[in-house]
């Protein structure tokens, strides 16, 4: 209806157009000052692009002949088999599963208590809030493939080096995800406490927690399903799971394997999606209510 | 203050009966969602093959290796040995360069292609089911297989090189903004639409003036977001050959020169928090331009 109305009144700003510029000459004049911003921006954005492609020596000649590779490899692909390895694929998906969840599960549980430090509305010292946050970026911005490299001289090789590994990276981004949960909720029931007599821990544990515990676990059972995605990758450095595979098989151009595992990984992330979505609307549900 | 008036004995059975019952429930449930939990993390602990006493026996190790990597500047004369300690500085910072225009670059393509699929993939601008379907798989394909994965195919068939880094971080970008994209574009405000076409304007003009002032500032923060963990995964492209400082760091740690391990981690470190504050600045003044509106 309003689609039908809309069509009408622009028939009639159409016959009429000159009229209505000569009418309403502010709305038609050009702004030149943001629209010279944003040539700019763009001119800036664009040679910054056109440096870097130079610089990377990116022609079109280079992209062809690669994109050509890139195809016969998909013919190659298929169709994707184990080729009798199915059994030790599924170890290693299992692996790369146990180090995931194990991996959230460490970094979860160690961070929920640096996050309170971390926490403005908890621990009102500044120093020791500028000092954990900073401490959380720094192992925040350590990539899990460096973690995991780090891990292998203390533990050896093999999939408890890549669980650290994850658990390390996850702890610092959880701290400080969980410390914003924790400063941005609801002030009152803590208040509540306290007025009847409850001491600072009292607070925190029946003020504090059932309040931020369902988002707390929501961000939780997220990171579990992107830790899946780079528990992946994890065994390209030897820390175990499903990336050691992955990379050798790349290595020696077993292209129908490499896409059996692709679609093992695939699946398998398709179904922690499904399960962690529906999991995720049964614990923030109640909450929302 | 007055004593509380007690409530008669069996009006007061009846309702503690009521709490303990209630209480309980929610303990039971409490303390199955424990269990559970506590049985995967066995599971998940043999399949890891976690060791907790090889743990408990090398966490030495941890600590001697982070004394080993410690910069190894005295107070003696601490100006000589830092200059000792980043012996390579020049190459190093070309090489950090070369990792955030690696990330710069991905960030950018990707983030053009998933703003094209963005609008095939949103509910409300495409009819055909058969077409969203495809795009929504396509992008959840690029997103799933790590950017590292991608980066170990594209070596094989373009060659070593920082161009890998950028097709890899490219594709998996694609993917992973092509979602998010197409998640805000979903929700827009259709009014402006109606607006602008019943003013007069074309579908272009209408597209221009009415869906992506809603969604410019969002898209834009969506790909700064990236853009810095781009650069954390740009870092440790090099491992696979794909240009950047990676691969200078995985030498530095496999041939045990301790110091080099410890600057360009303090580097890296350094680039990805500086890349992290300027982004969130830029992503306050767009999101805050947003809610002035």
């Amino acid at each position: 209806m309003s689609a039908a109305r809309s069509e009408t009144l622009r028939a009639e700003a159409r016959a009429d157009l000159a009229r209505l510029r000569a009418r309403y000459p502010a709305q038609f004049r050009t702004d030149r000052a943001p629209r010279l911003r944003v040539v700019v921006i763009v001119c800036a954005v664009i040679g910054l692009a056109g440096f870097g492609a130079w610089q990377f020596e990116m022609s079109p000649a280079r992209i062809f002949n690669g994109l050509g590779r890139l195809g016969t490899f998909a013919v190659l692909m298929l169709p994707p088999s184990p080729e009798g390895q199915f059994w030790a694929f599924l170890h290693a998906l299992g692996e790369t599963l146990g180090i995931a969840f194990l991996g959230t599960l460490t970094a979860a549980i160690l961070a929920f208590p640096v996050a309170l430090l971390a926490a403005r509305n908890v621990v009102p010292n500044p120093f020791a809030h500028f000092a954990v946050r900073r401490g959380l970026d720094v192992m925040r911005s350590v990539d899990v493939l460096i973690w995991a490299l780090i891990w292998i001289n203390v533990v050896g090789l093999g999939p408890f080096a890549g669980m650290l590994a994850i658990a390390c990276s996850d702890f610092g981004a959880f701290g400080k995800l969980f410390s914003e949960a924790i400063e941005t909720c609801d002030r009152r029931p803590g208040e509540g406490v306290v007025a009847s007599g409850g001491s600072a821990l009292h607070r925190i544990r029946f003020g504090l927690i059932p309040g931020v515990l369902p988002v707390l676990a929501s961000q939780v059972l997220y990171f579990f399903e992107s830790n899946t995605r780079s528990a992946t990758i994890i065994g390209i450095v030897g820390a175990g799971g499903i990336g050691q595979y992955l990379t050798e098989l790349i290595r020696v151009l077993e292209l129908k394997q490499v896409a059996f595992l692709v679609l093992m990984i695939l699946a398998t992330v398709a179904a922690i999606d499904w399960v962690s979505t529906r999991l995720r609307r049964a614990i923030i549900g109640p909450a929302a209510r | 203050m007055r004593g509380l008036t007690p409530l008669p004995p069996e009006r007061e059975a009846a309702l503690s009966g009521l709490y303990a019952a209630a209480s309980g429930a929610a303990r039971r449930r409490t303390l199955a969602s424990f269990a559970v939990v506590a049985v995967l993390a066995l599971l998940a602990g043999l399949a890891a093959e976690v060791r907790p006493l090889v743990f408990a026996e090398n966490i030495g190790k941890f600590t001697a290796y982070l004394a080993q990597i410690w910069p190894p500047v005295g107070l003696e004369h601490p100006l000589e040995d830092v200059r000792a300690w980043y012996w390579g500085l020049p190459k190093w910072l070309a090489l950090l360069g070369e990792t955030v225009l690696i990330a710069y670059l991905g960030t950018l393509l990707g983030g053009l292609a998933g703003f094209a699929l963005s609008f095939v993939a949103a509910a409300n601008l495409v009819r055909s089911p058969i077409v969203r379907f495809l795009a929504k798989r396509f992008l959840e394909v690029c997103r799933t297989i790590p950017d590292v994965v991608f980066a170990l195919l594209f070596v094989i068939a373009f060659g070593l090189g920082p161009m890998v880094g950028v097709l890899a971080l490219a594709v998996h970008t694609t993917g992973a903004l092509g979602k998010l994209f197409s998640e805000v574009v979903e929700n827009i405000d259709m009014r402006p639409v109606e607006g602008l076409s019943a003013s007069g304007a074309s579908w272009i003009e209408t597209v221009r003036f009415a869906v992506l002032p809603q969604v410019l500032s969002n898209f834009a923060s969506y790909a700064l977001l990236r853009f810095e963990i781009n650069v954390r995964g740009a870092a440790v492209l090099g491992f696979v050959g794909a240009g950047g400082i990676g691969q200078e760091f995985l030498a530095a740690i496999r041939n045990f020169y301790y110091a080099d391990v410890s600057a360009i981690l303090g580097l890296i470190i350094l680039t990805v928090i500086c890349i992290d504050l300027a982004t969130e600045q830029v992503r306050h003044r767009l999101t805050g331009s947003e809610e002035a509106r």
